[in-house]
């Protein structure tokens, strides 16, 4: 197993020996093994003079790293709710019965590995797998049998149908954003003519507030982070979209990047910083090349690097970061965490990432949407910007819209549409549910479809999956209960052990074995998740149960065994005996429930 | 600067920089913690310090003090979900008191007691989590680890070690040694090392000096650990 190492060896000299690069060394190492044996994590930690149990511990946090043997060909079932819908579980089934494995386990022959994984973001063109990385869209059948027989015959994936690959866009409705022509370096030659200062003054004038779901102000981020000590400024962009239903950033990544550049350049520009980063969710892998070349012609354009557009002193170029299936790195500080090469636990806030970032050194963190947006803020002036969508929303909001309606797709509203109109345009017959802002969002039932996408309102990160009438609300709330329960980091207590336990609860009511009791115990649960978590994961990851209990008890109560708990046999009288051998009937010699927890 | 906030009613002084624990702490209000401890960082991971202030839950050993919060701690309600998270602790690993080295000196079951915890609630999670012997000194028993990484930052913040740390995620976490055999043997692990007497569980136990003081009469069988926390500063 010498070659191991010194593949391990190689991936670590390509990234200088630098710890801070370990994630990315990792990856780089599995590519060239198919997994991590023990002996290249010893090389690893050798070389980078790390403690071997720290390169151990960031090598099992992430998903798509393995410690042991997975098949020459990976297969990863998207395992959201809208995959689930479009028969991805069958199709699985199906898989795992042509390659002769189950689930989660490699084949005799060690050709094939076949198991789910958290969305991929494909929920418009699913059911979705990534295989060895990459993403396949929309299977059936005819593609499974197909790709049984593919694995069975060793064909590189090279020379697997290029459609297989094939990820459209789907745009369905152009606003601003999407809808007009970007010529490179526009918006940066705008911003600039205003100064850095007045650059500021029109992203504050603009409103304009995080897509990526918390809707923090961008003008104030900027300006705290332009206005901390420190001269190593970085810009992050957050493209680790990973939350359940969403997609909108992989479409701007794909057809937008030039503005999404553009836009970590423009945050340059207001903040002083020098160095970009681009953090990819692994399940965007297969963008990498098409994004690092738009990078190559945007530094050949002079947009990018050294005194740029000609300006003395204005310095930025970017890289790009791969993810490795952890959907807690979309939290920030967890982001900056795994930039460095570390687990993806979130930090303690205060400091926050504008004074203390990425390598202690002040970071602005943006979504992708966000970074894209203000362009056109550069184009059109904050006013103008701010002339769309609501008082406290300004400008437009995409949506990745999925599940059950006839036009999935990304539509792009000005904030404040209503969710009735956007169920229309998206061809929604029977819509019974809607749920906005993924997995950790908002359930809404059918009386509130008059409400608005707005921050004041109904806020999201852009998901909005469609449940028609055959849908059942509880399916849907359990399978987001088993996907935070995946993706907790683990490091607070609340959310480790309680996304745990609520998933047993779930599957316990699933498997028709529920009590009135575990429903109290359920919300008991919720309010732990809900209060005494350490980031939003674990307090976000109850909102489906809450909701759903609250809008679609029976969906619940259906599946109790009894409507009132009642234990199999009295124990209070089971006491009687004892009571009168002792001769004792005072309060202590009864069992009183009301004092139970 | 410095300034007061009221901790449960009661006004409670401050230094800039102090964190709500801390100062709690200096004016004798005692708050549960197992992650915390005076000699390092606030942690923040078990959440045993939650308390409320102007209404949210805050972790009060990370939270800095600033003058004229309210704070609520002593209540039924903080107390219930500190009752519960220790609840979680218990059911997530394989806790047997009765027969544990540690008992007596444990800061979990301590915590139990000083919050009135009588049952685990919760289903128990039984995990697989095999104990480690190979030490000449030290047994390893992760049956009882409660991921407060105390020995990770003991080991690699004090030792420079870097012996112990946290492998997966979720409710899969677990903590590894630094070795390629996983043996705790295969470290340059000693005795006298400041992560050798820092678990306030018992996961990491001296040899050949088990049961020397009897159950019974051990630190917290003699007085509850909010006593021992306050008058002892431990």
């Amino acid at each position: 197993m010498q070659d191991a190492e010194r593949i391990a060896a190689r991936a670590v000299e390509r990234h200088r020996r630098e710890p801070s690069q370990l994630l990315q060394i990792l990856i780089e190492t599995q590519d060239g093994i198919g997994h991590l044996p023990v002996e290249s994590l010893t090389r690893i930690a050798e070389l980078l003079d790390l403690p071997r149990s720290r390169v151990e511990g960031v090598a099992g946090f992430y998903s798509f790293l393995y410690a042991e043997p997975v098949g020459r060909y990976r297969i990863l079932f998207s395992d959201n709710i809208i995959d689930r819908m479009l028969g991805s579980r069958e199709l699985m089934e199906r898989l795992c019965r042509r390659l002769d494995v189950a689930p989660g386990q490699v084949s005799a022959g060690g050709e094939a590995s076949v198991d789910t994984t958290s969305c991929t973001g494909m929920g418009d063109q699913g059911p979705a797998i990534l295989v060895n990385g990459l993403a396949v869209t929309r299977l059936d059948e005819a593609r499974v049998e197909r790709i049984a027989s593919l694995v069975a015959a060793g064909t590189p994936l090279a020379e697997w149908p290029a459609e297989y690959f094939h990820v459209d866009d789907n745009i369905r409705r152009r606003g601003v954003l999407l809808g007009e022509d970007f010529v490179p370096g526009a918006a940066l030659q705008a911003a600039m003519v205003r100064g850095r200062h007045g650059w500021l003054e029109e992203v504050r004038m603009s409103g304009l507030r995080g897509r990526g779901g918390a809707g923090f102000s961008t003008a104030v981020k900027w300006m705290a982070c332009s206005e901390a000590a420190g001269a190593d400024k970085v810009v992050v962009c957050n493209a680790d979209e990973g939350e359940p239903g969403t997609f909108k950033d992989r479409v701007l990544l794909a057809s937008q990047a030039e503005r999404v550049f553009e836009g970590m350049t423009l945050a340059a520009w207001a903040t002083g910083a020098r160095q970009g980063l681009l953090y990819l969710r692994g399940e965007y892998r297969y963008l990498l090349k098409h994004l690092r070349a738009v990078l190559a012609v945007r530094r050949a354009a002079g947009l990018l690097g050294a005194r740029i557009l000609g300006e003395g002193g204005f310095d930025f170029d970017i890289d790009i970061h791969l993810g490795a299936g952890a959907y807690v790195c979309g939290e920030e500080t967890a982001l900056l965490e795994s930039l460095e090469g570390k687990r993806g636990t979130p930090r303690i806030r205060p400091p926050f990432p504008v004074t203390h970032g990425y390598l202690g050194r002040p970071t602005v963190v943006n979504n992708v949407e966000t970074l894209a947006k203000t362009t056109l803020i550069a184009l059109q002036g904050g006013a103008a910007f701010a002339a769309t969508g609501t008082a406290q929303s300004t400008g437009t909001k995409l949506l990745s819209i999925s599940g059950d309606c006839a036009y999935p797709g990304v539509y792009e509203y000005p904030f404040g549409v209503t969710i009735a109109h956007v169920l229309e345009d998206c061809g929604a017959h029977d819509p019974q549910v809607v749920q906005v802002g993924g997995a950790s969002g908002v359930t809404i039932a059918g009386h509130e479809f008059h409400r608005r996408i707005a921050f004041e309102d109904v806020p999201t990160a852009g998901a909005f999956m469609v449940f028609d009438g055959r849908r059942d609300p509880f399916e849907m709330a359990r399978n987001f209960v088993h996907f935070f329960a995946h993706e907790s980091c683990g490091f607070c207590t609340p959310c480790r052990v309680g996304t745990a336990l609520l998933k047993g609860y779930m599957d316990k009511l699933a498997s028709g074995k529920g009590a009135k009791m575990d429903l109290a115990d359920i919300e008991w649960l919720d309010r732990l998740l809900k209060n005494a978590s350490h980031c939003g994961l674990g307090s976000s990851a109850p909102n489906p149960v809450i909701d759903t209990l609250v809008k679609f008890r029976p969906a619940y109560e259906r599946r109790l065994v009894s409507l009132d708990f009642k234990p199999a046999f009295d124990l209070d009288a089971a006491l009687e005996t004892a009571r009168r051998m002792t001769g004792r009937d005072d309060p202590a010699a009864h069992l009183d429930w009301r004092e139970e927890v | 600067m410095g300034g007061k906030f009221l901790f449960d009613g009661q006004p409670v002084p401050f230094e800039d920089g102090q964190t709500i624990l801390q100062a709690a702490r200096a004016a004798g209000h005692y708050i549960p913690h197992l992650c915390w401890h005076p000699d390092f960082p606030p942690h923040g991971s078990c959440k045993l310090c939650i308390v409320k202030v102007g209404g949210r839950h805050v972790s009060s050993c990370a939270l800095p003090a600033r003058d004229g919060m309210e704070v609520e701690s002593d209540t039924p309600e903080i107390n219930g979900e500190r009752r519960a998270l220790l609840q979680m602790l218990f059911v997530e690993g394989n806790h047997f008191c009765p027969s544990c080295e540690k008992s007596g000196n444990c800061q979990l079951q301590a915590l139990a007691y000083e919050l009135d915890m009588s049952s685990a609630r919760f289903a128990h999670f039984y995990p697989d989590r095999p104990v480690d012997a190979s030490h000449p000194d030290v047994l390893l028993d992760f049956n009882r680890c409660i991921f407060c990484e105390l020995c990770v930052r003991a080991s690699r913040d004090v030792d420079h070690k870097g012996v112990f740390a946290l492998t997966d995620r979720g409710i899969r976490k677990h903590l590894v040694v630094n070795a390629e055999s996983g043996r705790l043997a295969d470290t340059d692990f000693a005795v006298g090392d400041r992560a050798a007497d820092i678990c306030p569980v018992g996961v990491i136990l001296r040899k050949r000096v088990g049961f020397a003081v009897p159950i019974g009469e051990r630190k917290y069988d003699e007085a509850s650990i909010s006593t021992v926390a306050m008058e002892k500063g431990e």
